[in-house]
């Protein structure tokens, strides 16, 4: 083992997770009621109602699946109950989970109605819960950690600060066989020729472009209305002193560090493929829908640096909050589980900061809430390619 | 040295970060260059809010705003050395 190590809970496929929930998983905003009530009625199970599921085809719909597929093989989920409206669809869902061995179960509402549904899936899920309860954690070392990063709400201090602190671990980590992944295909417009030169091979820095340049031609040019200028950057960010969309992706890009190269570009919510090491995924820069996307992709911890006070978290990936920022520490301090601001003093370096990083993620690895989860967030977010049928 | 009152990430930028919630016009501000770890002295021109840039050149219509080593955007209005650049006086080159 590495210097670094953690208590996790090793699954049935191997992986290692650092939370144990029993989910209760809708295929679709029309089963939201029912995994509700199973959740109410079987304490410490956990419900995360979404909006979608229904008349979606194509590219679309396979997202859903693999999303809805991958939050309930993520190894912090010990085991699930699915339930949806009608049971083909819900079936498919059991099936993919079930591939990783844990215990699964699917429950469709029609012929049925939703009080004898959440009967028989209450029956279920206390059995799940009970099982999942005696499940104990074993040392783990950090190579078998998978860890995801994205920011939020950032503001100048993100790049000066939280981000490169987010960077000096990664570089830290990534020697050790951590497997990390970054994301947020718009942010890195203006930065995206100098993320091409940081992949470790001229095939993945093609499908970066590649990637980028899908985006701009079939997302931003056929939608837009003016320029972005007052979507990207935010509100927020301009309030907090960014600029251009440039800037905004040169602070973005400190996240991966000085030294660290991605090996391999990841459509949304799909798994990595090519073993330890970085991965760019295709997401969007709104903060639940990609943490939601990496979740799916199997990451069991996110590292989330802001500047102006983003307060996002996520139902079954803890996240770390980290700001640079000493007026949010000072407004917003319940949100922030890393303070870093001492960079801009000059009282802490880089080194340090990253150091300090590691310590708060290997706690929260052992089982420390994060602010996010102590608070109640549970933002769980399908990202939608386009219109329903 | 004590605490700046902004930070300059590369010795090649010519905008700095106000990194403290206290800048008006006028103050003789204290920089660090963080690639560099030189040290460097501006006036303050405008009140300027933690997080925002100041200029440290003064910047042309046109100009390109340097950040990060990078190209971050391009000057739309005249700003002096000591100024507040932000979204009056600068804008993307993107979008």
């Amino acid at each position: 083992m590495s210097q670094y190590n953690f208590w996790g809970y090793r699954r049935e496929n191997g992986r290692v997770g650092i939370r144990n929930h029993v989910l209760l998983l809708p295929l679709d905003d029309l089963s939201n009621a029912a995994c509700e009530a199973v959740s109410n009625n079987i304490k410490g199970t956990l419900a995360i109602p979404h909006a979608y599921g229904r008349l979606q085809f194509g590219a679309d719909l396979d997202l859903h699946f693999r999303t809805l597929i991958g939050t309930g093989a993520n190894p912090n989920v010990a085991a699930v109950v699915v339930i949806g409206i009608e049971p083909g669809w819900t079936q498919r869902v059991v099936d993919g989970i079930a591939e990783t061995g844990k215990p699964v179960a699917g429950f469709s509402i029609e012929q049925n109605g939703d009080i004898a549904t959440i009967a028989a899936a209450s029956y279920k899920a206390k059995e799940f819960l009970q099982a999942a309860s005696e499940k104990q954690r074993e040392q783990c070392d950090i190579s078998e950690l998978w860890i995801s990063v994205k920011c939020g709400e950032s503001d100048t201090t993100s790049g000066l600060g939280a981000n490169p602190t987010v960077g000096n671990l990664i570089d830290k980590l990534d020697p050790l066989g951590a497997t990390t992944c970054f994301g947020e295909t718009s942010e890195l417009t203006g930065a995206e020729q100098v993320c091409k030169t940081r992949a470790a091979t001229p095939e993945a820095g093609e499908k970066f472009i590649d990637t980028w340049q899908a985006y701009m031609d079939e997302v931003i040019e056929p939608h837009k209305t003016s320029d972005l200028s007052d979507s990207q950057p935010t509100k927020g960010n301009i309030e907090g002193g960014l600029t251009t969309i440039e800037e905004k992706a040169f602070g973005n890009l400190e996240k991966i560090g000085k030294k660290t190269s991605y090996i391999d570009v990841l459509e949304p919510a799909e798994a990595p493929g090519k073993g330890a090491g970085l991965y760019f995924m295709d997401t969007s820069s709104a903060a639940a829908e990609c943490v939601t996307l990496q979740a799916a992709a199997g990451f069991v911890v996110h590292l989330f640096p802001t500047g102006q006070g983003n307060v996002i978290g996520n139902p079954i990936e803890p996240v770390i909050k980290l700001t640079a920022n000493p007026r949010t520490v000072r407004t917003m301090g319940e949100h922030v589980d890393v303070d870093v601001s001492g960079i801009l003093r000059r009282e802490m370096d880089f080194d340090g900061a990253g150091d300090a990083l590691i310590d708060m993620t290997l706690r929260t690895c052992n089982g420390r809430l994060t602010a996010a989860e102590a608070l109640g967030h549970r933002e769980f977010v399908l990202t939608k390619l386009y219109r329903s049928a | 040295m004590s605490a700046p009152d902004f930070l300059v990430h590369g010795a090649t930028d010519n905008v700095g970060v106000v990194v403290v919630e206290t800048v008006q016009a006028g103050n003789q501000l204290t920089g660090w260059i963080m690639d560099s770890d030189e040290t460097i002295t501006i006036q303050a021109l405008d009140d300027i809010p933690l997080g925002h840039k100041v200029a440290l050149r003064a910047l042309q219509v046109d100009d390109t705003v340097i950040k990060y080593g990078h190209d971050i955007g391009k000057v739309v209005a005249l700003t002096e050395a000591g100024g507040h650049l932000h979204v009056q006086n600068c804008k993307t080159k993107r979008w």
